[in-house]
């Protein structure tokens, strides 16, 4: 147990429904909740995408030129940035789900819930280091001349 | 069952000091502790106030409160019945998770010598504050009772007692352990976003009762249970587990309640 003071700042969204609810108390909680925010988070920017691209790719319908132009805007350096956001929320997000679903499924899985969010923490470093490598090395060397 | 230590003087002096205070132990080391204080006739909102008080390795927080409490500031309400861990009544948010006052140990709260030790408390989450650090219970104990928390049998009473097999009395050993200090159900997220979810103290409470051999209610617990407020609201962020001061596994136990509504029953 920590023995410094949490800071009493942040208001949990889940303030506010009801009468004479305090606010400005942080609850440091368990890391699974952390797991669980984390994992609303890339779902959501997960759903995002998808929105966009289900609307970039519908483009094509409308004309191939308009299609290609905004596909073109991809190959900027920020896309490419974002690209591997992309890459590191549907990682951590289909990571988790396992986790999730060894909860829900296996009698064990409760009790090896924070071994198990270690190891797919692991797994999530291990596979973002060179795929960050290998998806901006093209960037890197035209903006920076390899 | 809990008894509520405050006091029914409605002055609202900020530090009010009561009877002269005993010589500080040898040994002892002075703790800040802050504490969130709210009087509802004259807070809008609550405020935070901080005591400086003399504690020992061997002292429990509950200790430092009575300290507060009984010398500086005679205003501070708080819970607290047995004082040992049993009665569930000091269940309080100490340095942000919830534990009871009364277990909480002061050798793990002190920071390494030289360095000060401050103590951040306040009242559980996701029930409505009355004054300081009690809150108003009821919203539990109405999904407590809804889950139906007692001996459900139907047909002839037995001539004798309902046998049970050890086995079977181990089926839901963990969760006979429940004191009821809300702990759990006020640490978790959901309850603090929706107060209509049962919560898992009542889904621990529906656990002792559903896997009990001796039990037919189990239909009409999971029935309730399946409700759109029932288990399924449950995410599985574990806080209720790392809050249980009775080390209950009670992720568990709720997970276990909705594979039984996946599996058992068709």
């Amino acid at each position: 147990m920590s023995t410094t003071a949490s800071p009493a700042t942040g208001t949990g969204a889940a303030q506010g429904a009801r009468r004479s609810r305090r606010r400005g108390t942080f609850y440091k909680g368990d890391p699974g909740m952390w797991s669980w925010v984390a994992h609303r988070i890339t779902g959501v920017l997960t759903f995002f995408f998808l929105f966009a691209h289900v609307l970039d790719t519908a483009l094509v319908r409308v004309s191939p030129n308009a299609y290609d132009e905004v596909i073109a805007t991809y190959k900027t350096p920020l896309v490419n940035l974002i690209e591997v956001g992309l890459v590191g929320a549907v990682l951590y997000h289909a990571l988790n789900g396992i986790r999730v679903m060894l909860v829900d499924f296996w009698a064990k899985g409760p009790k090896y819930q924070r071994p198990m969010l270690w190891v797919i923490l692991g797994v999530w470093v291990l596979v973002m280091i060179p795929g960050t490598y290998y998806m901006l090395e093209r960037t890197v060397t035209e903006m920076f001349g390899g | 069952m809990s008894t509520a230590v405050s006091d029914n003087d409605t002055s609202s002096g900020p530090q009010q000091a009561g009877p002269k205070p005993p010589p500080v132990p040898e040994g002892s080391r002075t703790v800040t502790l802050k504490i969130q204080r709210f009087n509802p006739e004259f807070d809008e909102e609550p405020r935070w106030e901080s005591y400086d008080v003399p504690a020992l390795s061997t002292d429990r927080l509950l200790n430092l409160l009575h300290y507060v409490k009984w010398y500086l500031d005679g205003t501070l309400a708080f819970r607290r019945s047995c004082a040992h861990g049993v009665c569930g009544s000091d269940a309080m948010q100490i340095n942000g998770v919830n534990r009871l006052a009364c277990k909480v140990l002061m050798k793990d709260m002190l920071a390494p010598q030289g360095k000060p030790t401050v103590i951040t408390i306040a009242p559980i989450k996701g029930l409505p504050v009355q004054k300081d650090l009690y809150v108003d219970m009821e919203p539990f104990f109405e999904a407590f009772k809804a889950i139906k928390p007692y001996l459900i049998t139907y047909g002839n009473e037995p001539s004798k007692e309902r046998i049970q097999s050890p086995a079977d009395r181990e089926r839901f050993d963990d969760t006979t352990k429940c004191i009821l200090c809300a702990c759990c159900t006020t640490s978790c997220p959901v309850y603090w976003a929706d107060g209509s979810y049962f919560g898992p103290a009542a889904i621990v409470n529906a656990h002792r009762f559903i896997f009990d051999s001796r039990d037919q209610g189990a239909e009409e617990r999971l029935d309730i249970l399946n409700d759109a407020e029932g288990v399924w609201r449950c995410r599985t962020t574990f806080n209720c587990t790392d809050a249980c001061p009775r080390g209950i596994q009670v992720t568990k136990a709720i997970q276990e309640v909705k594979r039984a509504l996946l599996f058992k029953r068709v």
